[in-house]
């Protein structure tokens, strides 16, 4: 018995609906569309139209309260966007539920680190390994854990990439903040998504983790994996991003290469200008 | 290993619990019974975390089919248990659907609604089928066609076999009499085939997604995990465990009442779980059994014991303790339990087996390690 949801969405036929979302340019990842999401009337994301296109990583930046979180969790399915939809890979994923979005191949990175506590480090990075490998659930509760030797030696080869070879029987309860994120980001890393969304991956970092991270990043960035990083570290921002959007009270106000952005006065007046003076 | 030694145990039961005066039959059968009825419930909390609050449902259900399969088909008890095991597993599916829509207390409010819901449906609207206050029981052959069901039986099977029944019919095995030391057996052959199907499950893929919800299910939905179809099976294939153990409290005493669906039996596998140690294959087991020696046992001391117990102090003494003590058997053996308890969650919070652990760590301290301070910090994660 082996129900996959990935399996069976892709079987199913896109419907017309989806089909008037695949505009764009063809190597587009990810479509936001004209996105609109209100809590009791407050504008948290007002017309917010974004493109992310295939192996490029994409920062969305701005201040405080801009609706950089509300963009994302919308695009994971924990939020539903009151006008508009998400669309990616042709495929609208508003209105989808966070594990279908996941097994599309949508991972997510949590600002706070959001890992298995009671579970070793080594299992934290195999269970995300299997769910990508049997779908969403399969029930086979014969197969032993302890003989998924393919999984095994991959997850201790990323879990090497982020450096946490030396910590694979600790329970992930006992661990830092600093390495709860990289384990965190190991376990996105090894589903293999096509979309890697990144929440603050360095806040709260001291600044020679925060480099360390960067590396890693960049070295992810060479295989060529497509990313959206929200982050205020204007520092990271530079060192990764091809694209970067700007986002500021609910609305995109400028979009473009670093350099554009950079140089862009609405930015510097509503963001840049406040922070870094 | 753990297996192997988990079978000599429970076969050797009769000769260990001879000092404690627990060997006889009937004790021994209980301590099976429950024991698989434990392990079961252990599948969903000691594993996911949701807390059922409604496992006695699928007792009750396991008995009243299995007591129907002796009135109407075959006092054999092969398709008793089968039959129970299976309708327990489908009213778990029913239960478990609806319940799982809500986690934390939620759920173990909406199942003791249910096991409550069952319980007085037993008692009034099902009477035709439950026989209500009296209960269920075999009954001889019925004469004639008028005779109600509940108060004559038919046992086509064994009519069309040609069984002679002398008196009041017994279960059996093919034969075999499944009451005394051969229904003990029956069930301990049983309890350590439940016991290697539960460490199968909690060593699977299956068993670990099951981990993973009880750590972080939000995070499991993001790694794309679907956990609601995991919890429903996992509800499942605790509620057969329970139909099990509920078919054969009928097999070694065929009579079926709604009591046993009242939530203090619900409570009480919670209790047995907690006491013997969640999550853990072995604790469960345990904690059933002492529930069991103590409610058979500690309840039928009486002052005369207690006297005889303390008869080394001097008379005003004795009369004292006996006093103090004598409000913690017979009648109030539920004091002890509860006591008994309340240290266990305070000091022992993962049950008898965490103060196992600890005990064998200490010793394993002493030769070699010259930081204790370290490892003794380490069993109480």
């Amino acid at each position: 018995m082996n129900m996959s949801v990935a399996e069976m969405t892709m079987t199913e036929d896109v419907d017309s609906e989806e089909r008037n979302f695949k505009r764009g340019t063809p190597n587009t990842v990810l479509h936001i569309d004209d996105v609109h999401k209100s809590f009791a009337g407050l504008h948290a994301l007002s017309d917010v139209d974004l493109e992310v296109r295939e192996g490029e990583t994409h920062a969305i930046i701005g201040p405080n309260g801009a609706g950089k979180s509300t963009l994302l969790n919308v695009c994971v399915g924990r939020l539903k966007p009151d006008l508009g939809a998400v669309v990616f890979n042709g495929q609208v994923l508003t209105g989808k539920s966070p594990h279908e979005i996941n097994q599309l191949g949508v991972a997510r990175v949590f600002q706070t680190p959001e890992v298995f506590p009671d579970l070793t480090v080594l299992e934290n990075v195999m269970v995300p390994a299997l769910s990508r490998r049997d779908g969403s659930f399969t029930l086979n509760p014969f197969r032993r854990f302890s003989s998924e030797r393919a999984i095994r030696e991959e997850a201790e080869s990323v879990l090497e990439s982020v450096g946490l070879q030396a910590q694979l029987t600790t329970h992930a309860s006992n661990m830092s903040r600093g390495d709860k994120r990289r384990l965190e980001l190991a376990m996105g890393l090894i589903q293999h998504p096509r979309l890697l969304l990144l929440d603050e991956p360095t806040a709260g970092m001291a600044r020679h983790d925060t480099n360390a991270t960067i590396d890693l990043l960049m070295k992810i960035k060479e295989g060529g994996m497509t990313k959206v990083i929200i982050e205020h570290d204007m520092h990271v921002v530079f060192s990764l991003a091809d694209r970067i959007s700007v986002l500021a009270g609910g609305r995109i106000i400028a979009q473009g290469t670093p350099d554009e952005v950079k140089n862009n006065p609405k930015v510097k007046e509503a963001y840049l200008g406040e922070e870094q003076v | 290993m753990l297996l192997v030694g988990f079978a000599v145990v429970i076969l050797c039961l009769p000769v260990i619990l001879q000092p404690v005066g627990a060997n006889y039959p009937d004790l021994l059968q209980k301590f099976a019974i429950y024991g698989i009825f434990a392990i079961g419930f252990n599948i969903l909390f000691g594993l996911t975390g949701y807390l059922s609050f409604g496992h006695a449902a699928f007792i009750g259900v396991g008995s009243y089919v299995s007591l129907w399969s002796f009135k109407l088909l075959t006092m054999n008890i092969v398709p008793a248990v089968i039959f129970a095991v299976l309708m327990a597993g489908l009213f778990a599916l029913l239960i478990g659907y609806i319940s799982l829509r809500r986690s934390g207390i939620y759920f173990s409010i909406l199942t003791l609604a249910f096991a409550q819901m069952s319980y007085n449906v037993a008692y009034s609207v099902l009477t035709p089928i439950t026989n209500g206050e009296t209960g269920l029981q075999v009954r001889q052959i019925r004469e004639s066609a008028e005779t109600s069901l509940r108060d004559g039986d038919i046992r086509i099977i064994d009519q069309a076999l040609g069984i002679q029944e002398v008196g009041v019919p017994i279960t059996n095995l093919f034969g075999m009499k499944m009451s005394g030391y051969p229904g003990f057996y029956f069930c301990a052959v049983l309890l350590i085939i439940c016991f290697f199907i539960a460490q199968r499950i909690t060593r699977s893929n299956f068993g670990m997604m099951l981990k993973a919800i009880k750590s972080n299910q939000n995070r499991l939905n993001y790694t794309g995990i679907h956990t609601r179809p995991y919890l429903i099976t996992a509800f499942v294939i605790s509620g057969m465990y329970a139909g099990l153990a509920g078919s054969l409290l009928a097999v070694t005493d065929p009579i079926a009442g709604a009591e046993r669906m009242q939530w203090t039996a619900s409570g009480e596998v919670v209790l047995m779980t907690i006491l013997g140690g969640a999550g853990t294959l072995v604790g469960p087991v345990l904690g059933a059994g002492l529930i069991k020696y103590a409610e058979q046992k500690v309840s039928s001391w009486n002052e005369g014991i207690i006297s005889d117990f303390f008869s080394f102090l001097p008379e005003p003494m004795q009369n004292v303790a006996v006093e103090l003590a004598s409000l913690f058997v017979g009648e109030g053996w539920h004091l002890t339990l509860g006591l008994l308890f309340m240290v266990i969650v305070i000091f022992l919070p993962g049950g008898l087996m965490e103060g196992f652990r600890r005990i064998s760590g200490a010793f394993k301290r002493t030769p070699s390690d010259p930081k204790p301070g370290e490892t003794a910090a380490q069993p109480a994660e």
